[in-house]
């Protein structure tokens, strides 16, 4: 195969024939993916087009049937269970906003602040001075401050998702992979969350899947359709909309 | 000598039995008078003449005289057998074989033999049950020359057989005949390799002991090496046997477990809810049955046979409309929360063993078999009962009509539309509640009919439920959650690796190993053997 | 670092806890000991005994509840923890029998040597020791939970999967104890010790010691499961009760958690069952009955899962409800234990710790809203 010379190139996330089956049906086939580094992306395609299964495909909670997925030009996460593959620095954000209920919005934050993870040492772990600092400065750029005490049961619909952002800060990785963020947000809603996104897009690597149209357009970034489990166009949202195959599967008449 | 005397009166016997009737009882009164009267030689004269008499009372005569059994009662000379009841003989008499009374040893006086006349004695027993009229004394006589292997009866064989024309009888006598051979030391080398020939056809464990014993015997040493072989030949079909009965037993065993397990297979399987007093539903329908056999006991004794088929569909009914009933009043308020549902089943399955004990007392209620499910029956070397044989195809049926309700009926259909989708098949119209009822009923239902088959097999008390509900969900969560043909291949499986482990490790052990075994199973393949793929599952 | 370790998860009503834990441990001994049999505050012998059991339970409960309430981990497998501290102490105890036995054996039990055991089999040597034995009540639960804990966290069995497991492992356990060549008493168990520690089991002295070392369990048990739980541990502990898959994502190694909390709550159990055993007597396979396991579940849930008081209390008032009722209505027991758990799980998810807790809440804000 030509993985060798494929994995001396400098892309951040790199999938090539992955192919992922339930009893029979394929959710992805052969799918091909590069993320450059510092690169964010738009991911659309119709329900059933695998957009779900490769995010668990890449965080290691699906593994794939045939393929390679390389992270970072070194690291095939195809052998790596959830939890390597998030220290090496992949963060996921989910379709229904999961934090914990049971936990404020500070302690959510806390555990998802990148660092400390293992057990024994979090027995008797207290949060450092640079933890808290850290943990205030996402507090403010969420706009959560007065919540930190707050249940994480008690947020709202929306504040739930900027909880999540905040987590995926605090987390810290070099990629991103947000599902749906825009899913129920107002339009002054969805607009700020597509600045925030631009905005840690700065420091991060990001690869979104939204069905929001405007949205998509309001990120303004390159943009992969994915039907049946493959790569069905790529480019910028205008030549995507071009293609009279994504018209066909896709946008709709 | 007289060898062809016997054969010959055997023949005017079955010529002419009704005929000759009188005449002969006349003359057994005669041949039993010199038996009983005169010396020792004149007694082996009557002995050799009473066994070519072919007369049907000459064997217990003959078998009593042997055993020192025979007496003359000194009060009127009626030669009777008299067999130790207490302190005195209860008397039969001798000719006639009717009951005569008791007496003590005193008053009677015993016809004496010594070790040469019982040899006679014995010859002629031989020959007179192989030449007996009647097939099955010829069967026995000749099993049980084959298990005395006896080298006097060899003449009186040869000729028995030399007459036979039942084919299933002549084996038999070949057999023994062959048996006997191999007993005799000096028999011919050649006689004894055809001999061995026949045993190593019969194949079974007592023509293995006899090659044994011959192969340790024997000096020939091409005698020998062909036992040995023969011998070898036989252990293997044996071993072959004993698997088959074993796989047997154990398809018997994963009969039960696939009833217990397959109500659960639905309520755990399709709808995901633990059900910890599924075991109770199985022991309400094992009390159907008893309920149903008292109440024919009493008002119809002639239905009795009929009991079961009355007993199924009550047995749903009552366990189905019970667990339609939990599921109204309790599960349904715990969907999503299988642990607490767990718990609650759980604390159900307490009230209602305790309601079971309060009504019926806590000790084994007494359920009978009819008559069509009693007894057994010999495939091969398998030792096949009817009830066991029952229950496999009872599970078998109920497990295809199970698959047929699920693929054909509405029910089914909406049952899986419910499974796979809940909020989709409640936006087409189905009512989602009632079908999740129904459901439940069905599965507890099931668990009701698999309570009237083992009310079969297993003690009806209280806690009857209690000692399935485990391995019921070993079955389950082995074959695969959600997958019917899982269930019936995981509990077929569990029954013969439990089987097979029996021998080796005991029954208490072999169960032991088992449940490790599925511990560990379950941790490689927490989806058990048939898992359902996809994201459904999470 | 180890007081602050300890101190860390104590609030005030913990600390007023544990102390009231500590003053039963003491003063119900003292009010058998030194009290006359006349004085109205004499606490009789069968009292003692009786709450002593009550003490060991509400340990057991609070070590189900640390891996059930905190960790979302249903063990219906913790009676099994519970009795191999049992056997372990029982062991020991008759070890200690001696000579004193109906056979008169120097080294062999009773059983075995009706049994016609020519010598001591190898897992009953060092068990003659005190120390060995209590090393052994810790041990032989905590490696039993951790190979079981290492093979199902790691292959991802959760839920009512690993429910089933851990009821289906103290089941395989009760038929194995049956057995009499498994060596441990079979069907009768471990029974008629003489000594502990050279101190006959049957003295008042010995039983006000061993109930007060009960209690002293108890609140350390209480002291090291808060400290476990208010750490940033305990926080990543409830959050994998509460969204497992989520935590891997953030980059937890969900198993080390889980493991580590399973381990020390089948010590919890085995220590429980160890000062069990002494105190009831008698210790047989019936202890492993899947029964048992479970309605210790139902002591915690009664209490309030996932609070660190409610299983010791939910303990205490499930118990002492079975003495009284199997004592005055013998056939109502089982219906009132089946209908408890019906009802607390339908209608008290949270115990009567949350009920309370609820009724806090709502009259704070009730509060809270007036001023407005």
């Amino acid at each position: 195969m030509n993985a060798p010379t494929m994995r001396s190139t400098s892309a951040l996330l790199y999938l090539s024939g992955v192919t992922v089956s339930f009893d029979g049906f394929k959710a992805l086939n052969n799918l091909s993916l590069l993320i450059e580094p510092g690169e964010m992306r738009a991911i659309i395609g119709p329900n059933g087009a695998g957009k779900t299964t490769m995010m668990d495909v890449i965080t290691g909670k699906t593994r794939p049937d045939t393929g390679e997925v390389v992270f970072d030009g070194q690291a095939d996460l195809t052998k790596l269970d959830e939890a390597s593959i998030a220290t090496l620095g992949i963060g996921r954000k989910f379709q229904k906003p999961t934090v914990f209920e049971n936990h404020t919005v500070r302690d959510n934050l806390l555990l998802a602040l990148a660092g400390m993870r293992s057990w024994y040492r979090l027995l008797t772990a207290a949060p450092t001075k640079a933890e808290n600092e850290r943990l205030e400065e996402i507090l403010s750029i969420i706009r959560m401050g007065p919540q930190q005490h707050m249940l994480g049961a008690r947020l709202s619909h929306g504040q739930k998702q900027w909880l999540e952002i905040g987590m995926l800060l605090a987390q810290n990785p070099k990629l991103m992979l947000v599902d749906e963020p825009v899913a129920g947000m107002t339009d002054v809603e969805t607009e700020t969350t597509a600045q925030v996104l631009r905005e840690v897009n700065k420091s991060h690597s990001v690869v979104v899947v939204e069905h929001d149209m405007s949205f998509v357009r309001a990120l303004g970034v390159k943009v992969t359709v994915l039907h049946e489990g493959s790569t069905l166009a790529e480019g910028s949202l205008d030549q995507v909309s071009a293609d009279p195959r994504v018209v066909e599967v896709y946008l709709g008449r | 000598m007289q060898s062809l005397r016997p054969f010959s009166v055997l023949l005017s016997v079955v010529a002419s039995l009704a005929l000759a009737g009188a005449a002969l009882a006349a003359d057994l009164a005669t041949l039993v008078g010199n038996l009983t009267s005169g010396g020792l030689s004149e007694r082996e004269a009557a002995i050799t003449a009473l066994a070519a008499s072919g007369e049907e009372r000459a064997a217990p005569i003959l078998e009593a005289l042997a055993a020192g059994q025979l007496y003359v009662r000194t009060s009127d000379k009626v030669a009777v057998i008299g067999k130790a009841d207490g302190n005195r003989l209860a008397l039969v008499d001798a000719i006639s074989g009717s009951p005569a009374g008791n007496a003590v040893e005193a008053d009677l006086e015993r016809v004496r033999v010594n070790n040469r006349l019982r040899g006679t004695i014995e010859a002629a027993v031989g020959s007179l049950t192989l030449m007996s009229p009647n097939a099955k004394v010829r069967l026995s006589a000749a099993e049980s020359l084959f298990k005395r292997r006896d080298p006097a009866a060899l003449p009186a064989l040869d000729q028995a057989l030399a007459a036979e024309k039942d084919p299933r009888i002549k084996r038999a006598m070949t057999e023994a005949r062959a048996a006997v051979v191999l007993a005799t030391a000096d028999a011919p080398a050649a006689q004894k390799l055809a001999a061995i020939g026949v045993l190593r056809d019969r194949a079974d464990r007592d023509s293995l002991g006899v090659l044994n014993a011959a192969a340790s015997a024997a000096s020939d040493a091409e005698v020998k090496a062909a036992a040995l072989a023969a011998a070898g030949s036989i252990e293997q079909t044996l071993a072959a046997w004993q698997m088959a009965q074993n796989v047997w037993y154990g398809i018997s065993l994963g009969s039960v477990l696939l009833l217990a397990a397959i109500g659960l297979a639905i309520t755990f399987g399709t709808m995901g809810v633990i059900n910890m007093a599924h075991g109770e539903m199985v022991m309400l329908g094992a009390y159907t049955t008893f309920v149903v056999q008292e109440v024919i006991r009493t008002s119809a004794p002639h239905l009795f046979d009929v009991s079961l088929a009355i007993a199924l569909p009550l047995a749903f009914v009552v366990s189905g409309a019970i667990g339609i009933l939990i599921e109204r009043t309790i599960i349904r308020f715990l969907y999503g929360r299988p642990l607490d549902t767990l718990l609650a089943t759980w604390g159900l399955s307490l009230v209602l063993q305790q309601a079971v004990r309060s009504i019926f007392g806590s000790s084994n209620r007494e359920v009978g078999a009819p008559s069509w499910m009693s007894g057994a029956f010999q495939l091969g070397q398998l030792n096949i009962t009817y009830g066991r044989l029952w229950i496999v195809v009872f599970s078998l049926v109920v497990f295809a009509a199970l698959i047929l309700i699920l693929r054909k009926t509405p029910l089914g259909l909406y049952m899986r539309a419910v499974t796979q989708n809940r909020p989709m098949a409640s936006a087409v119209g189905i009512r989602t509640p009632r079908v999740d009822a129904l459901t439940f009923g069905l599965g507890s239902g099931i668990a009701g009919l698999a309570g009237v088959a083992l009310s079969q097999i297993d003690n009806v008390s209280p806690n009857l439920g209690q000692g399935y509900i485990i391995d019921s969900f070993m079955v389950v969560v082995f074959g695969g959650v959600g997958n019917l043909f899982g269930t019936l291949i995981g509990a077929l499986t569990l029954g013969v690796v439990n089987k097979f482990l029996e021998p080796y490790a005991g029954a208490v052990l072999g169960k032991i190993l088992v449940l490790v075994f599925i511990i560990m199973f379950i941790q490689r393949r927490p989806r058990g053997l048939f898992a359902l793929k996809g994201r459904s599952v999470e | 670092m180890i007081t602050r370790f300890l101190w860390q998860g104590m609030d005030r009503n913990l600390r007023l806890f544990v102390l009231l834990i500590l003053a039963v441990g003491i003063s119900l001994p003292l009010a058998n000991l030194i009290l006359a049999a006349t004085n109205p505050a004499h606490v009789p012998s069968w009292v003692l005994q009786l709450v002593g059991k009550y003490l060991c339970y509400a340990l057991l409960a609070l070590a189900v509840d640390l891996v059930w309430g905190f960790c979302g981990i249903l063990s219906l497998g913790h009676g099994a923890f519970f009795a191999l501290g049992g056997y372990c102490m029982g062991m020991y105890l008759m070890r200690q029998i001696g000579s004193r036995g109906v056979y008169g054996n120097p080294i062999l039990p009773d059983f075995m040597v009706f049994l016609n055991y020519k010598e001591l089999p190898w897992f009953w040597h060092g068990f003659n020791h005190f120390w060995f034995a209590a090393i052994m009540v810790v041990l032989v639960p905590s490696v039993l939970a951790f190979a079981l804990g290492w093979f199902a966290f790691r292959s991802r069995v959760t839920g009512v999967y690993l429910s089933i497991i851990t009821q289906a492992m103290t089941f395989a356990l009760m038929l194995a104890f049956f057995r009499n060549d498994m060596g441990l008493g079979g069907n009768n168990g471990l029974t008629d010790f003489k000594d502990i520690l050279g101190y006959s089991v049957q003295a008042d002295g010995t039983r006000a010691a061993l109930f007060f070392a009960s209690s002293v369990a108890l609140a350390l048990g209480l002291i090291i499961s808060a400290a476990v739980v208010g750490s940033r541990f305990g926080k990543a502990l409830t959050a994998v009760r509460d969204a497992e898959s989520r935590m891997r994502f953030l980059g937890y190694r969900v198993e080390g958690f889980k493991l580590f909390v399973f381990v020390l709550s089948a010590a919890m159990a085995g220590v429980a069952g160890a000062l069990y055993v002494p105190q009831i007597g008698i210790i047989n396979p019936g202890e492993f009955a899947p029964g048992n396991s479970i309605e210790a579940v139902l002591w915690v849930a009664v209490g309030g899962r996932g609070t660190l008081i409610g299983p010791i209390i939910g303990a205490v008032l499930v118990n002492f409800g079975k003495t009284w009722l199997t004592g005055a209505l013998p056939e109502v027991w089982l219906f009132a234990l089946g209908a408890l758990f019906i009802v607390v799980t339908l209608l008290l998810p949270k115990g009567i710790v949350g009920l309370w807790g609820q009724m806090k809440s709502r009259s704070q804000s009730r509060k809270a809203r007036a001023p407005a």
